[in-house]
């Protein structure tokens, strides 16, 4: 195990052994070990660099989360009223403990299609960065996640940071498990609307290989509709919008769910959060 | 949950919320369980399961694994020196799995290494060929006949029938359903544990185990190692949480062989996965209810079949079966039945004990159909449990008088007078809604629904089992030490031993010695029955030590003995005025008395299924308050109120702890936790995946103790413990059904059942 004291250490470290993995808060990466699923031999610690743990405005429209900054830190302010799809899929995470520990950089190593903060940063077009010894990328949450626990990170890079844009807009998150809280999503949506552009964003987890971006709902809303800061969404419009956005994911059976249940519960949450987003 | 400030005491005896002795260490997490114990030089044991439901093991090869550094001995069914196989009724569980193996994670090898890494490493390396066969996987195959056996003892474990009163009586009203339980986990939070030490000559081994039944396991154990029992030495560990699953027999054989085996301690604990696969579980039940009834409600006949899946080998299931089905009729008034029971073996995985034992099953079925009579009569769920509430006195339908106190219409009355929460308020928080933290809905989604459960449950065990409890009570040098070889798993026994001790004797300084088999058997910390048995035990103790202080303060003082009572901590003569503190009395006197509390007999059941086969009764009412999100099929229990038969409080803190738990365990089984099977596999062995209620599932529990003192019991209370967790589940699903105007007929109810 290196404990890296700043991120020039760890880089080093990812380059110096082609085996190494990062832990941030270890609450995937752990897991994984003790159930023997994983056998690394030489692990990076990032949770002592403190450039990874920052959250700054690079911009006036951006706000930048480091990859260490732990869930219980998003919950609340300042992220909070700046990203609150961001702040609620957080608090969806775990347990207090599990959130004092688990991270960004984490729900995006892991990369599973159940990972709360993902499709928030679908909705937002979020954008990650990337860095290694040697080089610098920034690469849009839409070209990261590539598959189920697949992403196009390389193992001598390490994920340094993610841009949300700041929207003039409303956004929001909805995760359906089995039980009241801490549970591991059976399906759930994040919706941005942009009262700027009129736009509505929409990104689904737990029901596909990847998070879903409902890119064909999407455009029937801004067809069939105008949208600005202070439209009603009619019931019959939200009806719509949750079946089309149903049509759009590919849920699967398993021991949590069933693909039924997960097509009609996405009916619902797009439905329900678009009418909250213009309530 | 409610809030409970503990009261100033002045003195922790009977009736007073004394606090655990360990429940500071229990907080602080400086408790030692069983997972905590170590031994110098000591070894780690672990077990091989099999991946497969059923298959013929081919070979065994054990070679490479034997040869890793590190590894001391591996041991196979060709190692058990003994009876080859276990068993809490029927000795029929191989200690490890010989020509087949009949469910997934049955053990089939052991060993002990230096390491728990190792241990790993290891068991890996032990080579099994398999040929998988097709499993038995549905009960119903089983009951006709066209599955070949999958064990010697073949495919039925026990099949019960009750005919009482008669048979062509119908009425006016029919309802019936079908209903299913799905199979629970008791997920205890102290994983299984053990640590064997062996005699330095090898000829005995002593077990620190976390246990319920520390006599039943010694019994088991000496015998598959084959050696005198009182050569095999038992003291309970620190045992976090039991409910069932601590009944049978886990890793005590295997952990003992390694140790003589290896000739040094072995450790071996579970993990969560693990533990899964390590102990038995709630059956899996299907029942079919038809009732008969007059217009106005009052049951006439009810007809019945159920069917226990008990997996793989008998454990307890001849047991269970026989509880659920002669609690066919609930707490109702009932005069004619047909009861068909099955208790079926399969490839699932073994089913057993967990708290209500049966019971639980049979009420979901029997409280569903109560709501259907009073939908047919026109009835309130208050009134149609009303009118047919058992009273003391009343035939059950195996024939047995009901000679325990039986306040079944108090319960519901009690329970009816709880105000029912606030409505939910339009901008009420979204955490608090069906969704929780998920944030799923906003009040205008909820709909809110009220049900009703009531329940009967045995208490001690049944079929003319003598299930006594031991007690030794001391004293010396104004010390009271009490001996029993009560199981403690977090059930408070070792609370209440002392208060009894200082309410019968006037001695403040109680020291309960090491729980172990150096005494006679207390039975099982189970079937509701310590408070009663081991309580019973204990008080018998002390009356025998108080006889004496008496005998040696009359002498002394010439007063018949008889005159003397104990007042506080004083010894008055109740029609003289002497008087003297207890603890000046007995200066200088050493007594020890040993005392055995035996409940009345009782009797097996005939082929009719007649007989007074139980030994007493405790009676419990709940009524859920529930939002529905009927959208979503999200549920959240808002409240459960509760007035339960309890006989006398000993101890408000500790009963309040045990409906509040109860509650929570009813509400899982309900909504949530569900061990998935599929093909004789257990899809979800991890608390990932096998959900347990948290804070935010946690309803509010109003709960009233009916206090009417039980004159079978020795103390006047009834056990506690189980029904707390049995009418509450059906409350739950019948205040859904009640939100969403939909039948639900299967238990944990789930988000597509509520809402497609
Ligand atoms: C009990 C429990 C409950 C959970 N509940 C939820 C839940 O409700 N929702 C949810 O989404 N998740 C949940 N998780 C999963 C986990 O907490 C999250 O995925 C969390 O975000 C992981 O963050 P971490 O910092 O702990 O990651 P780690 O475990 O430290 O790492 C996870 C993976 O990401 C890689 N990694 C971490 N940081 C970086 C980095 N900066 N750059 C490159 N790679 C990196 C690691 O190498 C590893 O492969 C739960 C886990 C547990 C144990």
């Amino acid at each position: 195990m290196i404990v890296a004291k700043n991120l020039e250490a760890a880089l080093f470290a990812l380059r110096e052994h082609d085996d190494a993995r990062v832990i941030q808060g270890g609450t995937d990466l752990m897991v994984e070990i003790n159930f023997n699923h994983l056998k690394p031999t030489t692990m990076v610690s990032l949770r002592h660099i403190p450039e990874l743990r920052t959250i700054t405005r690079p911009d006036s429209n951006t706000i930048s989360i480091g990859s260490g900054v732990p869930y219980s830190q998003l919950e609340i302010e300042p992220v909070a009223s700046v990203l609150p799809a961001l702040a609620q899929a957080s608090r969806t995470v775990g347990s207090p403990q599990i959130r004092a520990a688990g991270s960004l950089g984490g729900n995006l190593g892991t990369c599973s299609p159940a990972g709360d903060t993902l499709p928030v940063m679908f909705a937002l077009d979020a954008n990650i960065h990337l860095q290694s010894a040697d080089s610098q990328r920034t690469v849009s949450i839409h070209q990261f996640m590539t598959g189920v626990k697949r992403n196009v990170k390389r193992q001598d890079e390490i994920i340094t940071a993610v841009d949300f844009p700041i929207i003039d807009g409303w956004q929001g998150y909805s995760k359906v498990g089995v039980r009241n809280a801490m549970v591991i999503s059976v399906a759930s949506a994040c919706l941005v609307a942009d009262h700027e552009s009129g736009d509505v964003r929409l990104a689904l987890g737990s029901v596909g290989p990847t998070i879903i971006r409902c890119r064909e709902t999407e455009q029937w809303l801004k067809d069939n509709t105008s949208l600005t800061r202070n439209s009603v969404i009619s019931p019959d419009i939200a009806r719509e919008f949750g079946a089309r956005a149903s049509r759009e994911c590919s849920p699967i059976d398993d021991h949590r769910s069933t693909a039924q249940y997960r097509r009609h519960a996405i009916s619902i949450l797009a439905a329900r959060l678009l009418q909250k987003a213009y309530a | 949950m409610s809030t409970t400030k503990v009261e100033q005491r002045e003195r922790d005896i009977l009736g007073v919320s004394a606090i655990r002795p360990d429940g500071a260490a229990k907080v602080t997490g400086d408790f030692s369980f069983t997972s905590d114990m170590n031994a110098e030089n000591m070894l780690w044991g672990a077990t091989l399961r099999s991946p497969h439901p059923y298959a013929r093991i081919v070979s065994i090869d054990t070679s490479r694994a034997l040869a890793l550094p590190g590894v001391h001995c591996v041991i196979t069914a060709d190692d058990v020196p003994g009876k080859p196989t276990y068993g809490l009724i029927s000795s029929d569980q191989p200690v490890f799995a010989r020509d087949y193996v009949r469910y997934m994670g049955e053990p089939v090898a052991a060993l002990a290494a230096d390491h728990p890494e190792t241990c790993r490493r290891a068991l890996a390396l032990i080579d099994i060929e398999y040929e998988v066969l097709k499993p038995l996987t549905n009960a119903e195959d089983a009951i006709a006949g066209s599955f070949p056996p999958i064990h010697p003892d073949g495919n039925i474990i026990r099949h019960q029938r009750i005919v009482r009163g008669d048979q062509s009586a119908t009425g006016p009203i029919i309802v019936e359903g079908e209903y299913e339980i799905g199979m629970q986990d008791q997920a205890f939070l102290g994983l299984e544990a053990a640590l064997a030490i062996p005699d330095s000559h090898g000829k005995g081994v002593e077990l620190h185990v976390a246990t319920q039944w520390l006599h039943e396991d010694l019994g088991q154990i000496s015998a598959c190692l084959d050696l005198p029992p009182q050569n095999v030495r038992l003291i309970l560990g620190g045992v976090g949480g039991a409910f069932g699953a601590r009944e049978d027999i886990s890793l005590q054989v295997h952990c003992c062989l390694l140790a003589l085996k290896a000739g040094r301690p072995i450790k071996m604990q579970y993990g969560r996965e693990e533990s899964f696969f390590g102990h038995v579980h709630r059956h899996p039940a299907k029942i079919f209810m038809r009732h008969y009834a007059q217009s106005d409600g009052r049951i006439i006949k009810i007809e019945a079949r159920f069917v226990f899946d008990g997996g793989a080998y008998t454990s307890t299931s001849p047991a269970v079966l026989i509880n659920g089905i002669t609690h066919t009729q609930g707490p109702y008034k009932c005069d004619n039945a047909t009861v068909d029971g099955w208790a079926i073996r399969t490839n699932n995985p073994p089913c057993g004990a967990m708290r209500g034992f049966g019971v639980v099953q049979a009420c979901f079925a029997h409280e569903s159909q109560m709501d259907k009579i009073a939908t047919a009569a026109g009835l309130s769920a208050v009134d149609v449990r009303l009118i047919n509430a058992m009273e003391t006195g009343d035939t059950l339908i195996t024939g047995q008088a009901m000679e325990s106190i039986a306040p079944v219409a108090r319960c519901i009355i009690e329970t009816d007078h709880i105000p029912l929460p606030a409505p939910l308020a339009a901008n009420a928080h979204e955490l608090l809604l069906p969704g929780g933290s998920g944030l799923t809905a906003s009040a205008s989604h909820i709909v809110r629904g009220v049900g009703w459960g009531v329940s009967m449950k045995n208490l001690m065990y049944s079929e003319g089992f003598d299930d006594f409890a031991t007690a030794r009570c001391s004293i010396k040098e104004g010390v009271v030490y009490l001996k029993f070889a009560t199981s403690e798993v977090g059930q408070g026994f070792v609370t209440l031993a002392p208060q009894i001790a200082r309410s019968v004797l006037g001695l403040d300084d109680v020291v309960v010695e090491p729980i172990d088999t150096q005494i006679g058997s207390a039975g099982s910390t189970s079937a509701s029955r310590q408070t009663w048995m081991s309580g019973g035990a204990v008080d018998g103790a002390c009356r025998l030590v108080r006889e004496q202080i008496f005998q040696h303060v009359g002498k002394q003082n010439n007063i018949d003995p008889l005159r003397l009572v104990i007042e506080g901590t004083d010894i008055i003569d109740q029609i003289g005025t002497f008087r003297i503190a207890v603890r000046e009395a007995i200066d200088g006197l050493s007594i020890s008395e040993t005392f055995e509390h035996h409940h009345k007999p009782t009797e097996e059941l005939d082929e009719n299924g007649q007989g007074n086969c139980h030994t007493a009764f405790a009676f419990v009412a709940h009524r859920a308050v529930v939002d529905v999100d009927p959208e979503l099929g999200l549920v959240k229990v808002v409240q459960i109120a509760t007035a339960q038969d309890v006989g006398r409080v000993l101890n408000p803190l500790s009963a309040l702890g045990q409906i509040e738990g109860g509650i929570a365990q009813g509400l899982g089984l309900a909504v949530m936790e569900e061990i998935v099977i599929q093909d004789g596999k257990v899809r979800n062995p991890s608390f990932t995946d096998y959900l347990l209620p948290t804070t935010l599932d946690a309803p509010d529990v109003v709960a009233k103790m009916i206090e009417e003192y039980e004159p079978q019991a020795p103390l006047g209370a009834k056990g506690i413990g189980e029904p707390p967790c049995i009418s509450v589940t059906p409350a739950i699903v019948a205040a859904i059904r009640d939100a969403i105007a939909k039948d639900l007929h299967r238990i944990p109810v789930r988000p597509q059942d509520i809402c497609l």
